[in-house]
């Protein structure tokens, strides 16, 4: 690692002071320039600043706010169960995580527990959702850095996973899946045998990425030791995820503080060593595997029962403050609720993934080249709906 | 079944919405439905004091300046605010609260110090989370931690863009979500959920009113 060519531009980088140039402005190649917000690599519409030496990144600055919505500030006017839908369009290709995180944070507020059913079949479709965020990362990464054909081939089958939620709920993408207590919708017939059928189906299909990509000199070239961040760093900058996995940091909070029924099931935590786009890739790919062996045991074990807690119709938790997080596809999805002992939230605050691990961009393409700033975008997996909420 | 009792309420959507009236008129429907979660509320709801050698350590060291709690099987400090740097770089360098969750702030309108300012902290070797809590006037700074955890960098610049809260010390306090010039500090209070800087607005976007 430390003979690649990036980790030498690094070393250089060390020795020149930013902020005051030894050398007279006019001699270096300094050069400021703009990367969106309305381009294709950034995902949205995320601005990002580049100070450059040539093709060198010497800096960034990274201007968002564009999707700003105030969504905290409509939690705080609207009851718990009104602001329910609005948690789907933070991670809007994650919708059933964030709305899993929200109605666990409110029942943890109230003392109530969903029942087991209703977590049972919580899981499936939060794994289902990783799934297919992880297909949609893949897809628009490979694009981003010049391999087309893995984004047809992970929409293709994405597509299915759309179908079940569309089915169960009656949406593809903002599903508002669950309500706070358990589960509005008893699943559908045959739902079993759709999940289950949808396991072997897209078990090769995963095999069939990997083998487009895994071991493709390109797909190596412009992945391995590209915005490498170490687990020391990583750490400080509050990163979680398979971004933190990837680092070596071995940490899933489905295992260091269970939540909904993932204690009861074996599954392991894929983690990489080098911390670099390519082994978020492989992290990535293992996690999608590990998320079709927890909805493999959920869906043969899921338990016969009621599907909603006994939560009174008027949602008005006790005053007190509550923080609840999950593992979302993206990192750690937190809530923290202060109440007031009405039905409305007197403060509601999102710990957005994105948001945080966006921050680490800059020292993961610090002298790099411009390109693989593109790759390094994409690799942290942002969606800007969340990064502004 | 709970999935048999939703058909006969079409109206979710209004039950919450006149809240006090609505509530009383719900009252005897839904008093089979309250009663069950009713004695399950004394249960949580007090925070009790929280006890650990942690805390035993702490508080021989500051005394009345802390007060730690446990909320619902979550722990936090409520400490003074001149405490502030000193315990959070304790936490991280000696009980390895290494991960800083979120930083984030409330505000309480009637209260004489209007702001409380919370951190969520992490322990990675423990597993732990604690919350630390302290309360400022409103115009008051508070240091920044950016030092403490680099993540804090963008956390606190949306508390301050949020609640107009200046973080000392902090490299680069600026708007983060909203756009430089805007006026007014989007989740305090005493600002409107319809409210916005309509200057701002006529004079970027060219349009009368973002409404």
């Amino acid at each position: 690692m430390n003979d690649s060519p990036h980790d030498v531009s690094n070393r250089a980088l060390s020795n020149l002071d930013l902020e005051t140039p030894e050398k007279p402005y006019l001699d270096s190649n300094e050069l400021i320039i703009n990367m969106g917000p309305q381009h294709p690599a950034t995902h949205g519409v995320l601005r990002v600043i580049l100070k450059l030496d040539g093709e060198k990144v010497l800096g960034t600055e990274c201007v968002i706010g564009y999707l700003h919505r105030g969504v905290e500030k409509i939690a705080e006017n609207r009851t718990y169960t009104m602001f329910n839908p609005y948690v789907d369009r933070m991670d809007y290709v994650a919708a059933v995580s964030n709305g899993l995180g929200y109605c666990e944070a409110v029942e943890k507020l109230m003392n109530v527990e969903a029942p087991a059913r209703a977590k049972y079949i919580r899981v499936i479709l939060t794994e289902l959702n990783r799934i297919a965020s992880h297909q949609l990362w893949l897809g628009t990464h490979a694009l981003d850095i010049g391999a087309m054909t893995p984004l047809f081939y992970t929409f293709r089958d994405r597509e299915e996973i759309l179908k079940i939620f569309e089915k169960y709920c009656g949406a593809r993408l903002t599903t508002h899946a669950f309500r706070i207590g358990g589960c509005q919708y008893e699943t559908y017939a045959g739902f079993e045998k759709e999940v289950k059928n949808f396991l072997t189906f897209v078990a090769p299909k995963i095999d069939e990425y990997e083998e487009l990509l895994t071991t493709n000199r390109i797909w190596i070239e412009r992945t391995k030791n590209v915005g490498v961040i170490s687990a020391a760093d990583a750490i400080a900058l509050g990163v979680t995820g398979p971004v933190l996995r990837a680092s070596g940091v071995k940490w899933d909070l489905r295992k260091a503080q269970p939540y909904a029924a993932y204690s009861e099931f074996d599954f392991d935590i894929p983690t990489g060593t080098n911390g670099d786009t390519y082994d978020r890739y492989l992290v990535r790919m293992a996690e999608m595997r590990q998320s079709l062996r927890i909805i493999e045991q959920a869906v043969n074990r899921i338990p016969e029962g009621p599907i909603m807690a006994k939560v009174p119709k008027i949602i008005k938790p006790p005053v007190g403050e509550i923080y609840h997080s999950i593992e979302a596809p993206k990192g750690e999805l937190g809530y923290f609720i202060v109440s007031d002992g009405s039905t409305q939230p007197y403060r509601l605050r999102v710990r957005p993934p994105s948001f945080v691990n966006l921050q680490a961009l800059d020292t993961m393409v610090r002298g790099l080249l411009v390109a693989d700033v593109v790759a390094v975008i994409g690799t942290i997996d942002i969606v800007l709906g969340e990064v502004d909420r | 079944m709970a999935e048999e009792a939703k058909p006969p309420v079409p109206p979710p959507p209004p039950e919450g919405e006149k809240k006090p009236a609505a509530a009383e008129r719900a009252a005897p429907a839904s008093a089979e439905a309250a009663k069950p979660a009713a004695p399950a509320k004394p249960a949580g709801p007090v925070p009790v004091s929280w006890t650990s050698p942690l805390v035993e350590k702490y508080k021989g060291r500051y005394g009345s300046g802390l007060d730690a709690q446990t909320y619902l099987g979550q722990n936090y400090f409520a400490v003074d605010r001149s405490l502030i740097p000193d315990i959070l770089r304790l936490l991280r360098d000696e009980e390895q609260f290494d991960y800083c969750v979120d930083i984030t702030a409330v505000h309480y309108l009637q209260r004489e110090k209007q702001f409380d300012v919370v951190w969520i902290l992490y322990s990675f070797p423990r597993n732990q989370r604690v919350r630390v809590k302290t309360q400022i006037a409103d115009g008051a700074s508070i240091p920044s931690s950016v030092s403490i955890w680099a993540t804090a960098n963008w956390l606190e610049r949306e508390v301050y863009d949020m609640f107009g809260i200046p973080f000392d010390g902090h490299p680069d306090l600026k708007r983060i979500l909203l756009p430089d010039g805007w006026k007014g500090h989007p989740l305090r209070k005493d600002y409107g959920i319809l409210q916005q800087d309509n200057e701002w607005v006529q004079i970027n976007l060219g349009i009368e009113s973002g409404q």
